[in-house]
């Protein structure tokens, strides 16, 4: 075809390719930004990242509409009308700075825990958690207590890791795949990769989700589970794995504490406790000497069974035998479980056997000799290829740290954690379980113009590492560590605002927040979050004195902070994804990246961390300012990654360290270390030795390198912990032992929850209602294609979902008589909520969702007053309340897991009713909360119309 | 009317997974982000904030559910040009705009002729084609022609971006007139499909089916029969556990 026209097919794509890392999500993907004439023309996965090896999801691949979106903040500002108006005036960095460290400042020199200091969807932790304590607060958090603490915590008290974030699936080699309930938009590209592969091999795959969406409906086999009832559903997994004898007792001896001997002596101070040895350690029966052992000895031929007379007369059990009797019991047989998940006995019954099929029927044999930690030489590394994940979806209940831990559990019984196959632990983990780190911020702890002693974060053992006075009163603002939340080891960010307008357990001066929206979907009840952050007191002055925030859009949150802070985009700034913080690592190779500005900000704002470490100078905080008050880091952010070190050798950035940039893990610090990252595409990768890939709790070739490189303390194993001694420590403080005891009123509370054995009870908040007038479970899913409140704002994200609808199933719709996009009420004990219904069949008939966040606030983001987000768009966030009903003692507990404070948001019960007004629109409605100063939006993107032609 | 070469000397297209495809709109986005800046250029948005944000996309993806009850499977469903072999979209275009190519089968449409008469779009069965109201032209699938052959690109990237993008592995490009080739082989194994063959249009990318999951309930593997030998017949559970436990432990170091 002679008429056929002439195509320029070599256009190159742009003039330059920048390496940096995605901000999009959480999954902190490798991309290579292609720009052309300084403007993005696309961003593409990198081939070579350990994340996302070149592939990128829907939301990265919209980053140019995030970059360019019109709802960013231009400018500091400083409000000028009431709060929630939206009024401000843009002023200078220098009055803006001033203005932070003075009131910063003042109080650090007066009562530094007037300072709450929380920052959302953070990730410089390690950077932001130095700060909170270099400034003497112990209100310090990020957004892990109403994300998945239940799920760190529940790992890491088990067995050092978890399967959110801190390991993988063993995606090439794993036969069996269960994948409990995840957040789809930030579990994004390493699970979709993974979930492709397993497809691919046929492998199978059983999803266990009260929702069949998105990975669930490329499911093998779907469970359409009742919310909060996993625990029910793993319990009896468990029960058919003790009662058809398909558990691995070799493993089991080798890596848990299954053999050790747990004291039984009601009301005793010591009962339930780990019968322990002159040596303080805790003791097994040694069947080759007929005798007590200590249990770290490798000499020994412990006992699984058997009840065993102490030396002072007392009896004591093994772990395995007290595990077999729970999960043996009645209430945990697929029969017994069956009406309360959903789940059809036979179901339960099959799955167990197809796990335990594929664990000892089909074990996967590596030639790959390893020694084990006390120094046994290993021919072979032997694996049970059936792997797990669980996230959110186990998380959000106030029953789901025991059902995490119950999770990790079954996979430990089946042999299969870091195995050929298994789980693998990603580096630096696994940890010791739980980790060596206790929480600071005692109130002694905290003096003027002092640095806390220690991290604020921690893993308490028992009472005695609350952070409580001795009269019970909480030290942190969020009530953490405390009775009503002793194992918080992400903090409780949900309840800050809340405990702050009602001063409780004290009144703070300033509120500094970074990357939360909590006056819209990162808050429980957002009515009454906004009546927390607009309340005055008898004086007529706000019952939080000063709030500041920083974001780098208009957020909701915005308008109710007096000081804004505007933050970079993720193209405009500098970024450290630490090793000391949250890993990029996975199985195989220990990783840490950095982001640099690929594009220069076209707006007067600055990047958060620089503008941290710029007040941490300011106001003299010993990590920031050298004794003359000078900065330390004044070339900011980059420099600060290079040169900070956490203890000698130890930086924020473990690659091409050392002088002459040769070392990883420890080295001092590299002038040319960020070159050394940008010529390597923004990330360094550490690639462990083949002996060192699996068993890593327990192989002595990867415990002495990660102790080398700063990542363990000591070379000693992690040792699985399916008896957890410190919840027992905290029980018998409920039971009248010890000199630390809760107070009356909380005595049940604690002795219920902290089972030393994991265990199911129901989500706290139906246990407190009468089922008959809230039936119905209220979840929410996360779109693939929108990271929280972030998609909106993007013109192109927002075509594909701009108003959710509340999804149920087909048989609730004819029985309150709607068909698709009817308006319902949806009510909970909290509020209301007036939204359209979609029917469908992949959904739990008890059960209604929808897509999490979609819904927003008039005059935000950027969008016009008539969006369908706005006016169609609904929260579920209205309906759930940041406290559980008043359980009798006058006193209302968040509502949260009782061990952890992880946010229950998805134990919410509701009713649904047709609505009858034939009004259309959602409800409730808030009034437009200004617009920053910022223009009006473009009506028209015609993006890339520059690029047409031939190129640069 | 435009008349289609007699014959193309290669059939390319796309050969979508559906039983791997999530729904997670990459596809969509990443062609949305590479065609907004390059032959096709600009695709459009109008009301972008607004009420009713629409634009030109030349991927779409469609997440629905087939059939009810306990049968019933969720779909999730990409789609875009398929590049007939046979395609009515070209032969109704009155200035000649639209064509297919005879070196690879590729439909285009020529921006510099086409008087957006949207004839076109009518023709087609599959909503395939995206009038962009801004430039007054229709927009489509160009199977990323000006990056599959751009030399000023690595080689390994020569592919559409919706294809270089997808997570999971649930697109391949490629040949689908070489019986030979990694798409037709998959096609093969699989049984692929093309998109309502009725009508007629022979086109040509495939779509392999979803794999049938198992009904709550069903039976896949049969029940083995307990794996110790050593199960005393009598006694609880528990009491058979321990007695399990202890004689598989037995004599070992």
């Amino acid at each position: 075809m002679t008429d056929e026209p002439a195509i320029d097919l070599n256009t190159p794509v742009g003039d330059k390719v920048a390496k940096t890392t995605c901000y999009m999500c959480a999954c902190r993907c490798g991309i290579d930004v292609h720009l052309r004439n300084g403007k993005v023309r696309y961003i593409e996965g990198n081939r070579d990242h350990p994340v996302n090896q070149g592939v990128l999801c829907g939301k990265g691949s919209a980053g140019i509409m995030q970059h360019y979106s019109p709802a960013r903040l231009r400018a500091p500002m400083k409000r000028v009308g009431p709060r929630g108006s939206g009024e401000f005036e843009e002023i200078s960095w220098e009055d803006a700075l001033g203005l932070a460290g003075e009131w910063l400042g003042s109080i650090r020199k007066t009562d530094p825990k007037r300072l709450a200091f929380f920052t959302g969807r953070d990730q410089s932790q390690s950077l932001t958690g130095l700060w909170a304590m270099q400034f003497g607060t112990p209100n310090f958090a990020a957004h892990g207590g109403f994300c998945s603490v239940n799920m760190a915590a529940g790992g890491l008290y088990t067995f050092g890791g978890a399967f959110w974030e801190f390991g993988d699936p063993d995606w090439e080699l794993t036969k069996y795949f269960m994948l409990f309930g995840v957040a789809e938009d930030h579990a994004s590209n390493p699970i979709k990769i993974g979930i492709g592969q397993l497809k691919e091999r046929g492998a199978k795959v059983v999803s266990v989700n009260p929702v069949r969406t998105g990975y669930n409906a490329v499911a093998d086999e779907w469970v359409g589970i009742r919310p909060g009832t996993d625990g029910l559903f793993v319990g009896a997994l468990i029960h058919e794995m003790f009662r058809n004898q398909t558990i691995d007792l070799d493993y089991l001896i080798r890596y848990t504490n299954s053999a050790w001997l747990v004291i039984q002596d009601p009301g005793a101070g010591d009962d339930g406790l780990f019968a322990r040895g002159e040596d303080g350690e805790p003791m097994v029966f040694d069947k080759a000497t007929d005798g007590f052992a200590s249990a770290m000895s490798a000499d020994t031929t412990p006992a699984l069974t058997g009840a065993r007379k102490l030396a002072d007369g007392r009896t004591a059990r093994t772990v395995f035998e007290l595990m077999a009797e729970r999960f043996l019991a009645d209430e945990y047989s697929p029969e017994a479980i069956a009406e309360q998940t959903g789940v059809e006995a036979k179901q339960v019954r099959r799955i167990a056997r197809e796990l335990a099929d594929v664990a000892f029927e089909q074990e996967i044999v590596l030639d790959q000799p390893w020694t084990d930690w006390a120094g046994r030489r290993h021919d072979k590394m032997i694996g049970r290829p059936v792997s797990m994940h669980a996230m959110r979806g186990v998380s959000a209940h106030s029953n789901g740290f025991q059902t995490c831990r119950m999770i990790h559990i079954l996979q430990i019984l089946l042999g299969s954690i870091d195995c050929p196959g298994g789980f693998r632990y990603k580096p630096p983990y696994p940890r010791q379980a739980p980790p060596w780190l206790l929480p600071h911020g005692t109130l002694e702890e905290i003096r003027p113009d002092e640095p806390l002693g220690g991290p604020h974060l921690g893993f308490p053992l028992g009472p005695q590492h609350l952070l409580l006075d001795g009269d019970n009163n909480p030290s942190r603002i969020d009530k953490g560590f405390s009775w009503d939340a002793p194992m918080s080891a992400h903090g409780l960010m949900h309840m800050v605002i809340n405990n702050a307008a009602k001063k409780d357990p004290y009144d703070i001066d300033v509120l500094f927040m970074y990357m939360a929206n909590m006056a819209w979907n990162s808050s429980m009840n957002v009515p009454g979050t906004i009546d927390n952050l607009t309340a005055k007191g008898e004086d007529g002055e706000y019952v939080i004195p000063k709030i500041i925030y920083s974001d780098a859009y208009y957020s909701e949150m915005v308008p109710y902070a007096d000081l804004i802070l505007p933050d970079t985009t993720y193209l405009e700034r500098w970024d450290c994804i630490s090793l000391l913080d949250r890993p990029i690592s996975t199985a195989e190779m220990a990783a840490d990246s950095i982001r640099y500005p690929v594009v220069k900000p076209d707006r007067n704002v600055r990047g958060f961390q620089e503008v941290l470490i710029d007040l941490g100078a300011r106001i003299g905080l010993p990590a920031f300012a050298n004794e003359d008050g000078s900065p330390k880091f004044p070339g900011g952010y980059s420099d600060y990654m290079v040169n900070h070190q956490r203890k000698p050798g130890i930086g924020p950035l473990a690659g091409w360290r050392g002088e002459d940039g040769s070392q990883f893990g420890r080295g001092a610090p590299n002038p040319d270390q960020l070159e050394r990252y940008l010529e390597n595409g923004s990330f360094f990768a550490h690639e462990l030795k083949p002996e060192q890939a699996y068993f890593k709790h327990a192989n002595k070739d990867y415990l002495e390198w990660a102790v080398e490189v700063g990542f363990r303390i000591e070379a000693r194993r992690t040792i699985f912990q399916l008896y957890c001694e410190p919840l027992q420590a905290f029980r018998l403080a409920a039971e009248g032992h010890g000199p630390r005891q809760p107070p009356d009123g909380h005595r049940e509370r604690i002795r219920k929850h902290f089972d030393p054995l994991p265990f199911w009870y129901p989500p706290l908040e139906e246990s407190m209602l009468e089922d008959a007038a809230f039936p119905l479970h209220a979840i929410t899913q996360r779109p693939m294609h929108m990271y929280h409140s972030w998609g909106s704002q993007n013109a192109w994200l927002r075509q594909i979902t701009a108003a959710n609808r509340l999804y149920i199933h087909r048989s609730l719709g004819a029985k309150i008589g709607v068909a698709d996009d009817d308006w319902v009420w949806l009510s909970s004990h909290q509020g209301r909520v007036k939204c359209q219904v979609r029917l469908m069949d992949g959904v739990n008939p008890d059960t209604v969702w929808t897509w999490n966040a979609i819904g927003k606030r008039r005059g935000a983001w950027g969008l016009s007053d008539d969006s369908p987000e706005a006016n169609q768009g609904f929260l579920l966030n209205h309906l759930i309340s940041e406290l559980l009903p008043e359980g009798g003692g006058g006193y209302r507990y968040s509502n949260s897991d009782p061990i952890t404070g992880q946010a229950a948001w998805f134990d919410l019960r509701v009713a649904i009713e047709k609505a009858q007004d034939g009004v259309q629109g959602t409800q409730p409605m808030f009034e437009p909360a200004g617009t920053g100063g910022l223009p009006p939006s473009p009506e028209k993107v015609a993006y890339g119309a520059e690029f047409k032609g031939s190129g640069s | 009317m435009t008349s289609l070469p007699e014959k193309t000397n290669k059939k390319l297209g796309l050969v979508i997974d559906l039983d791997i495809c999530v729904g997670c709109q990459a596809c969509a986005t990443s062609c949305k982000e590479w065609n907004t800046g390059g032959y096709s250029a600009p695709l459009s948005d109008h009301d972008p904030y607004g009420a009713d944000p629409s634009g030109a996309w030349l991927n779409r993806v469609h997440s629905y559910e087939v059939g009810e009850g306990a049968g019933s499977k969720t779909v999730h469903f990409p789609r875009s040009c398929l590049h007939c072999e046979e395609p009515d979209c070209v032969t109704v275009c009155p200035t000649g705009a639209s064509y297919k190519r005879e070196e690879d089968g590729i439909v285009l449409v020529n921006p510099e002729t086409c008087i957006g008469c949207k004839l076109c779009s009518w023709a087609c069965p599959y909503g395939a084609r995206e009038y962009d109201y801004d430039d007054g032209v229709m927009k489509k699938c160009t199977l990323c022609v000006d990056r599959i052959y751009n030399e000023t690109i690595p080689e390994v990237d020569r592919i559409p971006a919706c294809v270089r993008a997808c997570p999971t592995g649930a697109r391949a490009f490629g040949d689908l007139g070489d019986p030979n080739s990694d798409v037709s082989k998959s096609v093969a194994k699989r049984g692929g499909y093309g998109l309502l063959e009725e009508f007629g249009y022979k086109p040509v990318n495939r779509y392999l089916p979803p794999r049938m999951g198992l009904a709550p309930g069903g039976d896949r593997v049969e029940t083995p029969s307990p794996t110790a030998s050593t199960v005393k017949p009598n006694g609880s559970a528990i009491e058979r556990l321990f007695a399990w436990a202890d004689q598989a432990l037995s004599g070992k170091a």
